[in-house]
């Protein structure tokens, strides 16, 4: 009986508050904002449409290593390693089908190399979703993206013409293995 | 058994292991480098330290290095102790110092066993600031990539390479910081197991090129179990694809065939499935001779038209490269007696020798993993190491035996692998090669006696009359022989499991024979004696076996004066196994002829219609090996255009014609039950491996993808947006999907099913001790495979078999005996269309003794002609002193050679007007 009215208490309070909070809303100015003629702010580590930028000195940075394609949750990444003839591994090709992408950002937080970046550019409407595919021409950019000057060949020990073996960040000159020195 | 207790636990043990084995077996997770269940352990590394406690009150226990201490009854252990974590931790951090920031770029990562240890010892960053060494890499031919840099010199390589496999161009250099593994200078690796330094080599110094390539990583492979196709050895092989494309062939563990290791023709052989010359369309040749592609229906209509049309003969050429379920259909669509197996004349009277001997049980068909228990071996007129490649590579252990006796007696545990080989010393057990030119295994033999086919076929006779006097005395021995023969024979009486080793290599029946004689010589002297016979391709005593060794073979049906309105070639080309004037004459009678096979090859390019066959890593198949093993291989993709497995081609031309010959059967398991069903001596094939309609524990089909496949979202997606279902796999258990039984608890798939290797934390293939029921030893799940030839008790009065002994050969004339010389890379049909292989094949040759070549009138670098049934061939003279007097070795399967191998003898001369181009360099034994 007693718990009886208190329920009956408590359930009216909470009615009260709701109608309180729904007035308040219908006196207060609107969130929503006109968009496309008013554009919201979008912070620089906004994760949205992904590109593949490129290493100081111009060429690509992906190395075709496949970690952002097994990072990918929705698995929507393919891409295939080739060489080139001054010894790079490059994607012969780097597909990502934006129409199953969740722009999650794991594939960036993968990528050893800063290659794959996301971008605040959220606004990619198609009509037809094979348009919604990107092949690595319309994905690689010209510049670094957000990380100036990294460029993973310098870290690493493989040779790439231009630079030879010791040339590396942190490495020293080739070993001479005839060298009897103690 | 021991008992041992790690970290509060009892366990019971092998007490012939070390405490590394002992624990790796009961599934514990401990790192380490240098040890190798194959190649035991040196202690060089650290990494595998534990705590061992004095007794219950010891509370404080030493470090020591597992892979070094022996089990003992009662040992208290502990793995996560702290100072052992720490130390192992403090290891791996000194071992990765120098380790450059190459993981995306390097061929290893994600199947890379120091990436696995390093984050099994609790690492995720590093430290080390200060300056890497670094190394300058070498080439190292067409088959590896080397990448000094990534060096933590754990010695395996070395030790795999000189100790294991008997390499001799593969050293460490250097001391202290600088220690270099590589070779003297750049230059192709000799060895023929070289590739199996990409599996040896924890991390990537030693990467797969072909691989590299068209680069795949492990997760994102497509794997199916397979079974290598280079030779009669029957290896276990994962073939991997990706986007279409074979990409590379690992190993499958299988402690009784291949173990650990591959050969390079098998690992590197797999080639021809992505080469152009790949027939991916049905063809039909018009007038002009050129081929004009039709659809699969249309081309089922012609074949059956042809096959149909009243009153025609069809006649069916079977293959020892196909499977015994391709080679059933056919014999079964044209009739038994219309079907030839393929195999020209010679071949098939020595294979059906072979069978017969296999069939007495006069001595036991050692697996490989018996072989390395032999105490002596005898080689009879095979070139094993060319061959028959991984029986080489088991019998480079073999010879080790007397090593191990040695370490018995003086108890140093055969783990123990540098103390066990200093203490032999040079010692070896006795291996005795008799072999008409250079053998790779001369380094371990302990006598080598050169003789021709006929002669070495004496030399077997004379032993088993030496050791049993029932058994035939050649006549006329000379001295010589007689003194080889009593010394042989006086080194397999001291053996307790002598092994004699012969094969059709020499393309002589009567050195089969004695091979035989041998062996059961022994086995009447209470000798536990074993007999291998080679056999020449993955096939062979399949395609035998199927019709109990009494099949037609090529040359019956070449000989033969019928007109043919029909003759189907399944997957072989028959330019290989007889002169071009006999073929060509038998083409003549042909009105029709109909080629399923994979590469647009020699006989392919004279059909009329082309019919195009699935290689072995796109259909399934049963193989038979040497040792009468039955193995099902598995397809790891489906190929594109209208390619489908040749037994799925007869299945459709049957349907198509409405023959009633092949019944209820439509599946492909259905040809395998009806092939138990109708061959006494393949009763067992359907135990190969599960049917397609087996399940794993949850009701699932088996995975080939990983689950951690990528891309499936965007694989297609440039071509349609709707993403298309998986294709359907109805003919096996496994699934060209990541759904399904992913193998992460072993024993969960079968072994025969499994498509590759990996278990949490254990990306490499080093993962497989997880699937072992002990360490090294056989799978959990039993090994692949069913032996179809039964170990019987022997058939009495052996010796009264064989006497058909060749007199010594002697000049006739000017003739000289003709005797094949094999290459691992070059005379197997297939692998010589992967592009590395190609680059490593001699050019054809004709190899003499100098005496020989005096008499001839050449010298290196000359052309030599022989005119054999009206075909001229010419190839350049290779001299040398290791080549039999009275023979002319020449390089088999290898440029104009398919002309040669139906003769015994030739008549020789200097081909007069002989442009060399050949670089100098190449001696016979080279690559």
């Amino acid at each position: 009986m007693i718990k009886g009215i208190l329920d009956l208490i408590r359930n009216t309070f909470t009615q009260l508050i709701t109608l309180k909070m729904v007035l308040h809303h219908t006196f207060s100015p609107p969130d929503t904002v006109q968009y496309p003629e008013q554009m919201p702010y979008l912070p620089p580590r906004y994760r949205a449409r992904i590109i593949l930028t490129r290493d100081p000195d111009g060429e690509e940075r992906c190395v075709s290593c496949n970690l952002c394609a097994v990072a990918c949750p929705v698995d929507c990444i393919v891409l295939q390693k080739t060489e080139s003839e001054d010894g790079r591994w490059y994607p012969e090709f780097f597909r990502i089908n934006f129409s199953r992408c969740v722009m999650c950002g794991m594939c960036e937080e993968a990528c050893p190399t800063y290659a794959i970046q996301l971008t605040p550019d959220f606004e990619m409407c198609e009509y037809d979703r094979s348009n919604m595919v990107y092949e690595k021409e319309h994905l690689l950019i010209d510049g670094c993206g957000k990380y100036p000057g990294y460029s993973f060949w310098n870290v690493s020990g493989k040779t790439i013409s231009g630079k030879d073996k010791g040339e590396a960040e942190n490495e020293a000159e080739p070993v001479d293995v005839r060298s009897l020195m103690p | 058994m021991p008992t041992i207790i790690v970290d509060g636990i009892s366990y019971q043990v092998d007490a012939n292991d070390n405490l590394l084995e002992a624990l790796l077996g009961l599934g514990l997770d401990l790192p380490y480098f240098c040890w190798h269940p194959s190649m035991g352990s040196i202690g060089s590394c650290r990494q595998c330290a534990v705590i061992q406690y004095q007794d219950e009150d010891d509370q404080q226990g030493r470090l020591v290095m597992s892979c070094m201490t022996p089990v003992t009854e009662g040992a208290i252990l502990s793995i996560d102790a702290e100072p052992a974590a720490e130390f192992r931790s403090a290891v791996i951090e000194n071992l990765m110092i120098n380790h450059p920031h190459d993981c995306p770029v390097c061929e290893e990562g994600g199947e890379c066993h120091l990436q696995d240890m390093t984050v099994m010892a609790g690492h995720s960053m590093r430290h080390y600031k200060g300056l890497k060494t670094t190394h300058r890499n070498q080439y190292l031919g067409p088959l590896l990539n080397h990448e000094m840099n990534r060096c933590i010199a754990c010695y395996r390589c070395v030790r795999y390479y000189q100790d294991y496999a008997g390499g001799t161009d593969l050293a460490v250099f250097g001391s202290r910081g600088r220690v270099y593994f590589g070779r003297h200078e750049d230059g192709v690796l000799q060895s023929e197991f070289a590739g199996n330094l990409v599996e040896v080599c924890p991390t990537g110094v030693f990467t797969d090129k072909p691989l590299s390539e068209r680069y795949t990583r492990k997760w994102d492979l497509q794997s199916a179990p397979a079974v290598c196709t280079g030779c009669s050895m029957g290896c276990n092989i994962s073939v991997a694809e990706r986007y279409g494309e074979l990409r590379r062939i690992h190993n499958r563990y299988n402690s009784e065939v291949n173990g650990y290791f591959l050969c390079d023709r098998g690992r590197f052989g797999g080639g021809f499935v992505n080469h152009e010359d790949r027939i991916r369309r049905c063809g039909v040749r018009n007038a002009s001779g050129v081929y004009d592609p039709v659809s699969k229906q249309q081309m089922l209509e012609k074949v059956s038209a042809l096959i149909s049309a009243a009153g025609s003969k069809v006649v069916a050429i079977g293959s020892p490269r196909a499977s015994l379920e391709s080679n059933h259909l056919l014999g079964k669509l044209v009739g038994r007696e219309n079907f030839y197996s393929g195999l020209s004349g010679r071949e098939q009277s020595i294979i059906n020798a072979i069978y017969a001997i296999q069939q007495t049980g006069g001595a036991r068909i050692p697996t490989l993993r018996e072989v390395e228990a032999a105490d002596a071996v005898l080689i009879l007129g095979e070139d094993v190491t060319n061959t028959s490649a991984r029986l080489a590579l088991s019998l480079r252990q073999t010879v080790r035996n007397r090593s191990k006796e040695m370490a018995n007696q003086i108890q140093i545990p055969l783990w123990h692998d540098a103390a066990v080989r200093k203490l032999a010393q040079d010692e070896k057990s006795p291996l005795v090669l008799v072999t008409a030119s250079e053998d790779r295994l001369e380094d371990v033999s302990c006598l080598t006696h050169r003789a021709g086919p006929d002669d070495t076929a004496r030399i077997g006779y004379a032993i088993a009359n030496i050791i049993d006097n029932r058994y035939s005395r050649p006549a006329d021995l000379t001295d010589n022989e007689q003194t080889l023969a009593a010394s042989i024979a006086s080194i397999l009486k001291n053996a307790e499991k002598p092994l004699i080793i012969s094969g059709s290599g020499s393309l002589n029946l009567a050195v089969v024979e004695a091979a035989a004689n041998v062996a059961w010589a022994l086995k009447g002297e209470n000798k536990d004696s074993g007999l291998i016979y080679c056999v020449p391709e993955c096939n062979s005593l399949g395609v035998t076996m199927l019709h109990d060794g009494n099949s037609n073979n090529l040359d019956d049906l070449l000989s033969g004066s019928d007109d043919i309105d029909v003759a189907i070639v399944l997957e072989n080309d028959l330019y290989r196994r007889a002169g071009s004037t006999a073929i060509n004459s038998w083409l003549g009678k042909v009105k029709n002829l109909v080629v399923i096979d994979q590469l647009d090859n020699p006989t392919a390019s004279v059909a009329t219609l082309v019919l195009p066959a699935a290689s072995f890593a796109e259909t399934e198949g049963t193989l038979v090996n040497y040792e009468g093993r039955a193995q099902r291989s598995f397809a790891a993709f489906l190929p594109q255009g209208d390619i489908q497995g040749s037994w799925q081609w007869l299945l459709d031309i049957a349907d198509q014609v409405g023959t009633q010959k092949f019944g209820s059967i439509r599946q492909f398991d259905q040809v395998t039950e009806d092939i138990a069903a109708q061959n006494a001596a393949l009763s067992g094939v359907t135990k190969a491996a599960p049917d397609a309609s087996y399940r794993s524990g949850a009701g699932q089909k088996i995975a080939r993808m990983t689950h951690r496949a990528s891309g499936r979202t965007a694989m297609v997606a440039d071509v349609t947006m709707y993403e298309p279902q998986q294709p359907v796999d109805n003919t096996s258990a496994l699934a060209f999907t990541m759904e399904g039984a992913n193998l992460i608890k072993p024993g969960e798939v079968p072994s025969s099913l499994t498509p590759y290797i990996w278990s949490p934390g254990w990306n490499s293939n080093q993962a497989i001790i997880k699937f072992q029921a002990e360490t090294g030893g056989a799978l959990t799940d039993s090994d692949p495979g069913v032996r179809l030839i039964a170990t019987a008790s022997p058939v009495a009065d052996l010796h009264t078999r064989h006497t058909t002994i060749p007199a010594i050969t002697r000049h006739q004339g000017g003739s000289l005996q003709l005797v094949p010389g094999y290459h691992l890379f070059g005379s197997e049909e297939l692998s010589a269309y992967s592009k590395a292989i190609a680059e490593l094949t001699p050019r054809g040759y004709f190899a003499v003794h100098p005496d020989v070549a005096g008499q001839l009138g050449v010298a290196d670098h000359d052309g030599l002609e022989t005119q054999i049934n009206g075909a001229n061939v010419q190839l350049e003279v290779v001299v040398s002193e290791s080549v039999a007097r009275q023979c002319v070795v020449y390089s088999y399967g290898i440029d104009a050679t398919g002309e040669l191998v139906h003769e015994k003898r030739g008549t020789f001369k200097k081909a007069e007007s002989w442009e060399s181009s050949r670089p100098s360099n190449l001696i016979m034994s080279d690559r």
